[in-house]
């Protein structure tokens, strides 16, 4: 803030504090009555009168309570313009000094299992570890996950054996740290319409649907290979480098009725797993990735 | 409707208008305000309709209830007080008529744009530009209409409920034209003037002024005038009012910057909003203070007048709030109730406890007086209102001060690991019970809102109209 808007702002804060506080003494009493009256000041409207009774007193002291609290809170804390104030607090002060506190004695915890493999703290004895992990699933991946990490629309179930990416501790770590920017890209203007619903008969045959247009699902095949095999591949299954889905099972992140396979042929997906390496340090990110891996071994 | 007791020189026509819409639109705005308390209950209660969704009502509740109930209190009675206490008829009849339509037009458009999704996404500045546009036509006619009725008082002194519509209205002129600037970019969006930390400072000087000049300063004028009027006993202090008129309206100025305490808003303001905020303890309690020692010698009255029973227990609330107010802007204390029910709780005792019960202790006192009746159908119901009224109040803030303490502890509850003890969702699940309550509470208030609708339809439609006992006012 320059010095010109750092002297108006304080200038305009003091002068309505000292204002009121001039404004309270010289309207406190009449030199005639000290305590309550019933004399009135004489004017009248619509038959309304006023008294001429002093300020109460304990509202008076209570005022100047307060313009006393508040004129010690500016002279110690920030808030006449650029003046910091005699404790030299601030509030970013106060954050790295919380920090640094949090640093110090939450560290020691986590280190001990950040010194522990994913794999070795799916031990039984290592329960602590897992739980924090839980915690902190809870608290930072249940929006999308859900709370017991089985999913929802579009934000894949992490119980089950089925990965976009893989399910080792490696590639999970990596998808919470780095995030995941999933893109199916829309076909719709490529294929046509008819198009799109012929490869959206073929894809519905690779997981074993009967109930298909077989001559529409043979159309579908030659463009599935033409334009889909290079990421879910020829047969189907998927492809882990890519985060493209295995389309032979029956695990569908955005729903496997003709019409919303359709949807995702024509008009593409794009879904988003969010990069948590800013907001969450390296040890955090070990034990989510411990308690996420834990959910599709049991 | 009988114009045998229709003053002379009184514009009482847009009154009329004005005390009727309040009734009618506060069913509507705490209407929709139990419906969206019911969806926190029962979420399946959105039906699945974009238009029936928490996101897109909670804003028609809280501009019904703030502008269209509030504001045609505001406007009824600042116009009635005006024309009394100044002892001369508005300063134009066509003006004001302008402002009655126009206003009713903008509620119009605001019940319709803001279901259908339409915002400007600026808390209780919500509507668009083209909307904002009619606001400021209407408030530039509404100031016209009261200040040029002030400069042609009969009286030689401003009366003090004057002082505090005259605040109002020109604060909130300025108010609403600075926030609500904006880069349209269609018919109905626009984009705010102000960039990131700048617009949510803005924000929050409006938002809380709004508070301070449109709910606070607006029905302090209206206290003024019917709480000694109904109780029919001089105003305790002069010397009070000055003093706390001066000194309300300079501090809350700065207050807003508490609404933003441990945010990118630089410390500077948030120390100076949270310093006025408790200055302004002292200002508001003056107004608390002149307004329940006017009772002194007239206490006897409560017990068989239950207008004055409505006027007494908003300023009650009003005082409760007020300090509740300044004790939520120190800093350590935000640090617990900020995003929590409490600010809602908070909010509420002032929205439902002094704003809609000191509205619904005028118009009961007005209604009888502008259509020429002695007084109102059923003074029963007006009890029974009046209970309501306070049991669904102390439902709503009890529920809330439970749930927002409850959140705010759950929150920041840290285990031995340093990791926190629940997540969002189990503090969201504690606070079921608390949102039923809620929703209880203000089932209550609404209730007691149909019983005026009834009691205030029958009064108006009453066929033998009866000669007002309220002595003939002074001819000019």
């Amino acid at each position: 803030m320059s010095a010109f808007w750092s002297a108006w702002v304080s200038v305009i804060a003091l002068a309505v504090i000292l204002g009121c506080t001039w404004l309270l003494f010289a309207t406190r009493k009449s030199e005639k009555y000290k305590e309550s009256t019933e004399e009135k000041v004489g004017h009248e409207f619509d038959g309304i009168e006023e008294y001429d009774n002093p300020l109460p007193k304990w509202w008076f002291q209570m005022f100047l309570a307060t313009v006393v609290f508040g004129l010690g809170y500016l002279v110690l804390y920030p808030g006449l313009g650029n003046f910091q104030g005699l404790l030299g607090w601030s509030s970013h002060g106060q954050w790295e000094e919380e920090m640094q506190h949090a640093e110090e004695v939450y560290q020691p915890v986590f280190a001990k299992y950040a010194a522990l493999s994913i794999e070795e703290l799916q031990d039984p004895a290592n329960e602590t570890g897992l739980r924090m992990g839980q915690r902190m699933f809870a608290n930072n991946c249940s929006v999308c996950h859900g709370s017991a990490g089985t999913g929802a629309y579009g934000f894949p179930n992490l119980t089950d054996s089925d990965w976009l990416y893989g399910g080792d501790p490696a590639t999970i770590k990596e998808s919470i740290t780095n995030g995941r920017q999933g893109a199916m890209p829309a076909w719709g203007a490529v294929l046509g319409e008819d198009g799109v619903r012929d490869v959206t008969a073929y894809v519905l045959t690779l997981s074993g649907a009967d109930n298909v247009d077989s001559q529409a699902a043979e159309r579908g095949q030659s463009q599935f290979q033409a334009l889909c095999a290079a990421c879910h591949g020829a047969d189907g299954k998927g492809m882990h480098a890519l985060g493209a889905p295995n389309l032979t099972d029956s695990t569908w992140l955005y729903g496997g009725s003709f019409e919303q396979i359709a949807h995702t042929i024509r008009n593409g997906r794009n879904g988003v797993m969010p990069a948590h390496q800013n907001l969450l340090s390296e040890d955090k990110i070990h034990l989510i990735t411990a308690y996420v891996y834990s959910l599709s071994q049991k | 409707m009988s114009t045998a007791t229709e003053h002379p020189t009184y514009n009482y026509k847009v009154v009329r208008q004005f005390a009727i819409m309040t009734v009618v639109w506060g069913i509507v705005g705490m209407g929709v305000g139990v419906l969206i308390a019911a969806q926190l209950v029962w979420p399946a209660l959105n039906f699945d309709l974009p238009w029936l969704s928490y996101g897109r009502i909670r804003p028609l509740h809280t501009n019904a209830v703030i502008f269209a109930f509030g504001g045609c209190a505001l406007f009824a009675t600042s116009y009635y007080v005006v024309q009394r206490t100044c002892q001369t008829r508005l300063f134009s009849d066509g003006l004001a008529a302008f402002t009655f339509w126009g206003w009713q037009l903008v509620i119009l458009s605001a019940a319709i744009t803001l279901p259908l999704g339409y915002t400007s996404a600026k808390e209780y500045a919500e509507l668009e530009w083209p909307i904002d546009l009619l606001i400021t036509a209407v408030w530039v006619a509404y100031a016209i209409v009261f200040l040029g009725t002030v400069k042609m008082r009969k009286t030689s002194h401003i009366y003090v409920g004057n002082w505090f519509y005259m605040a109002f209205i020109i604060t909130v002129a300025v108010l609403h034209i600075v926030n609500s600037m904006a880069m349209p970019v269609s018919f109905l969006k626009s984009y705010s003037m102000y960039p990131g930390t700048v617009d949510a400072m803005v924000q929050w000087w409006y938002g809380h002024n709004a508070v301070g000049f449109f709910l606070t300063a607006g029905f302090l004028g209206m206290m003024y005038y019917f709480v000694p009027k109904q109780a029919e006993r001089p105003i305790y202090s002069y010397r009070l009012s000055i003093v706390h008129f001066w000194a309300l309206i300079a501090t809350y100025m700065w207050a807003g910057g508490h609404h933003l305490h441990y945010s990118a808003l630089p410390d500077w303001a948030q120390s100076l909003g949270m310093v006025m905020s408790l200055i302004l303890l002292a200002p508001s309690w003056g107004g608390m203070i002149n307004g329940m020692m006017t009772l002194s010698g007239a206490w006897h009255k409560l017990r068989t007048d239950p207008i004055l029973r409505f006027l007494v227990v908003s300023l009650s609330f009003y005082g409760m709030s007020t300090f509740e107010g300044p004790m939520m802007s120190i800093k350590t204390v935000n640090a617990l109730s900020h995003n929590t029910d409490w600010t809602v709780g908070h909010v509420h005792a002032g929205a439902l406890g002094w704003v809609a019960m000191i509205s619904i202790g005028a118009v009961y006192h007005m209604i009888p007086k502008l259509f020429g009746k002695a007084q109102m159908y059923s003074i029963g119901l007006i009890n029974t209102h009046f209970w309501l009224a306070t049991i669904g109040t102390v439902l709503y803030i009890c529920s809330m001060w439970v749930n927002g303490i409850l959140q705010g502890l759950m929150w920041r509850a840290v285990n031995e690991d340093g990791t926190l003890t629940y997540s969002f969702v189990e503090a969201l699940e504690a606070s079921h019970p608390g949102y039923f309550v809620r929703w209880l509470g203000g089932a209550f208030f609404l209730t007691g809102m149909l019983l005026m609708a009834f009691n205030v339809w029958q009064t108006v439609r009453a066929g033998s109209s009866v000669k007002a006992a309220e002595p003939s006012a002074q001819t000019a």
